[in-house]
């Protein structure tokens, strides 16, 4: 399908000067206040499960992204809600990162439109490319502050045929050696449940040998924070307060808001310059500070 | 071309035995495993992050310009000294640094080589997943530096989803971190642009990588076909069948001939083109994914499946791929090796089309290549001392290269852009394009010190694909 606007409707739309904030469906914080406000194309334009690679517009909800592919047993890792665009924006992963890996990977091309109004193509459509830097990953995260995504070429996974969640009380790094790759590790001080994927057979026996007990769903996780942590220092969460942090990965989903973490002066220089670079009056999404 | 202050301030921060102007390592480090040379002003042989600093910091300070480098493996002459440059030789900074066995990441320094990394962790039951052909010899800076593949990467993902963090020097020489051994670091993915970019945002000292863990079980098949067409749609149905191999390397006939009269595995020299599939994982999945691929190749008219019954059965099937560069120079004693990348249903076109170009220049091209994720590698085989020979291979390069982008390709799966294949950056990329990966540059590396020329075509050759001076390659590997 084409997509709807079209990219160089949308490039138009954008503009080569003042402010301008992209919205998708508010679900990861929304648009920038008080802005003029434009939004991406939407359309799962091409999908291709041979080369396991999709093409869509950026504004394209992620679960009409999803539902296109589950057609052809595949899937992206990026997590449900909202749009593509604003999931590569934010650039969070699921918890499911431990498997599927960061969302950041799943990029394979990128359109985005320049503070300048023009259309800008970055990486390539094979799944394998090394053709120059790689902005689509400099994209990823940057919330809309140095281009607005326009429209992706996403590499897909395909969806296993079973999958299991499985709860126990034994110590984290025990069930960390005893697995062979599981899909998610979670731990809530206490006990860990995991996800595990693929055979039927294979997951049963997985369980059997590292004595799980089977869980109907991952447990709640606390909203107060999303904490960034490395994965070896997550058995200093002990007295902080509720949490469920992801092992092996070091996301921890807190109760309470992440400590401040201090900025080197050569990153937030590189920052600077970067921005600088790439939206020197400052139009795209004004106002957001990433660091 | 250098001055006596930037030597005397090099040989100070290093000591003079590790600062080396003596012909010999000039002519040495002029060149990588590309047909590229240039003319390095000195070799520096740093010991500590901090000698690495001190390299970049006189460099800046005097804007000389400077190149890192590991093994020299590369193919595109990333690594060729820009001239009067100084070459920061990596290689001793080879150490394991630590490693935390149950989140599965190590800290290494950058001249550690690939290979070694992946034996140090066995105990562990761990490996560095990225295996390009090199990997005996080749670093992990150079693997970072290019974003390196290998065989393995179909399933586990090339070098950039395996590196966490780098301890970088900048090119005005500070020291800073990009990315964290934590998962989300805040502001931009500094070390997503990092990786890949040929030593041109910096040079990096330390490596946080992500280990794999090794598969509990593994089985290797060796298929043959009548046609490459039969061959490729294999690939693609597999593919479409939801398997993710761990590796689908393919040869043509051109090459299981070459490598049969080498080895004698009992390779098929009658067939069109033969497949080598390896599925890794836990042993019932490895089993309804083996009973699978076996009919889908079935579906696609193979002709003999062989199935590894044991592990010396395995790595005989494994030797006859990787032996395929020391067979061919049997044939010719030169060659030239090509890398690009092609959707996988454009694979049997774009043979095809390698296959009229190879005639139309009157060479012999045999193909073995990662089919799974449609790099290609296409071996230019002539003899360099005939008069003539180069020219028809360097036009039958840039044909092959033109076909791949053509038919939706990328100029390079694994190799790199390097100055190879700088020139072509056009037809790949507009201007606008273009435009914003020298904003990238420049907001790393202002004053443009860090191994300039690469990558990036400068407007003047933005028009039209000019040569780079050119010899030949003595040994290179894929």
């Amino acid at each position: 399908m084409d997509l709807d606007p079209s990219i160089d409707e949308f490039a138009a739309e954008v503009g080569p000067d003042g402010p301008v904030t992209i919205a998708g469906l508010a679900t990861r914080g929304g648009p920038v206040d008080g802005v003029r406000t434009v939004m991406a194309p939407v359309g799962v334009a091409d999908v291709q499960p041979a080369e396991m690679t999709v093409r869509c517009g950026a504004g394209t909800p992620v679960d009409e992204l999803d539902a296109a592919l589950a057609i052809h047993g595949q899937a992206v890792a990026i997590p449900p809600s909202g749009t593509v665009g604003g999931a590569l924006a934010v650039g969070r992963s699921g918890i499911r990162r431990l498997g599927y890996g960061p969302v950041r990977d799943t990029v394979l091309q990128v359109r985005y439109v320049n503070a300048a109004g023009e259309v800008v193509k970055a990486g390539g459509p094979t799944v394998k490319n090394v053709s120059g830097f790689d902005l689509c990953r400099l994209m990823v995260g940057a919330h809309g502050t140095l281009g607005f995504l326009v429209e992706v070429i996403l590499r897909t996974r395909p969806r296993a045929p079973f999958e299991q969640w499985y709860v126990t009380d034994r110590p984290p790094a025990d069930v960390q050696r005893a697995l062979y790759r599981p899909t998610s590790l979670l731990w809530d001080g206490t006990y860990v449940w995991t996800l595990l994927e693929g055979n039927a057979d294979d997951v049963a026996a997985q369980a059997q040998t590292c004595g799980l007990e089977p869980a109907d769903d991952p447990p709640e996780l606390p909203t107060g924070g999303r904490w960034s942590l490395p994965p070896g220092e997550l058995g200093g969460l002990a007295g902080t307060g509720r949490f469920v942090a992801e092992l092996g990965v070091g996301i921890v989903h807190h109760e309470h808001p992440p400590p401040e973490r201090p900025v080197d002066p050569a990153v937030a220089e590189l920052h600077r310059r970067i921005k600088h670079e790439f939206d020197p009056t400052g139009r795209l999404n004004p106002g957001i500070q990433i660091l | 071309m250098i001055g006596a202050a930037t030597l005397a301030e090099l040989r100070a921060a290093l000591g003079a035995a590790n600062v080396r102007t003596g012909p010999t390592e000039l002519g040495l480090y002029r060149r990588d495993a590309s047909n590229m040379y240039g003319a390095a002003a000195v070799v520096c042989l740093p010991e500590s992050t901090e000698q690495v600093q001190a390299c970049v910091a006189i460099a800046d300070r005097h804007r000389v310009p400077f190149v890192a480098r590991g093994s020299g493996t590369g193919l595109a002459g990333g690594a060729v000294p820009p001239d009067g440059a100084i070459v920061v030789v990596t290689t001793r900074l080879n150490r394991l640094l630590s490693v935390d066995p149950v989140n599965r990441r190590a800290w290494v320094q950058p001249g550690m080589l690939n290979l070694d990394l992946s034996r140090q962790l066995a105990g562990h039951g761990l490996h560095f997943a990225p295996d390009p052909s090199s990997q005996q010899t080749c670093s992990i800076g150079g693997n970072v530096a290019n974003n390196a593949g290998g065989p393995h990467c179909l399933a586990d993902g090339v070098t950039a989803a395996h590196i966490m963090a780098l301890k970088v020097v900048l090119p005005d020489g500070t020291l800073t971190v990009l990315g964290g051994d934590d998962p989300e670091p805040d502001g931009y993915d500094l070390r997503g642009v990092f990786v890949g970019s040929e030593g041109m945002l910096g040079i990096a000292t330390e490596v946080c990588v992500r280990l794999t863990p090794n598969a509990p079980a593994v089985t290797t098949m060796l298929f043959d076909f009548a046609t490459v067409e039969d061959g490729a749609e294999t690939v693609s149905g597999i593919i479409a069948a939801g398997i993710v191999p761990a590796a689908l390397e393919m040869m043509d006939n051109l090459c299981l001939q070459a490598v049969e009269a080498y080895i004698h595995a009992g390779l098929p020299v009658d067939a069109a083109a033969a497949l080598l599939v390896e599925v890794t994982g836990l042993p019932h999945g490895l089993a309804a994914d083996t009973e699978r691929i076996v009919e889908i190749a079935r579906a696609h008219g193979v002709r003999t499946v062989r199935v590894a019954a044991d592990e010396a059965e395995r790595m005989l099937l494994w030797k006859g791929r990787k032996s395929a560069f020391g067979a061919i120079a049997r044939i010719q004693p030169d060659y030239y090796l090509h890398d690009t990348v092609v959707p996988r249903a454009a694979l049997p076109g774009v043979l095809r089309q390698v296959y009229e170009i190879a005639q139309r220049h009157d060479l012999q091209v045999p193909n073995v290549f990662h089919a799974g994720d449609g790099n290609l590698h296409p071996l230019l085989l002539f003899d360099a001392r005939v008069p003539g020979t180069l020219e028809r291979v360097h036009q039958a390069g840039e044909e092959i290269v033109r076909a791949s982008v053509a038919a939706g390709g990328v100029l390079s799966g694994e190799h790199g852009i390097g100055l190879e294949k700088r020139d072509y950056m056009p037809l790949m990329f507009s201007a606008v394009d273009l435009a914003a990966q020298e904003s990238l540059r420049r907001a790393f590396d202002p004053h443009g010190l860090a191994n300039p020329g690469k990558v990036l075509p400068s407007p003047a050759t933005c028009a039209e694909v000019a040569r780079v001076p050119a010899e030949v390659a003595e040994q290179s590997w894929i």
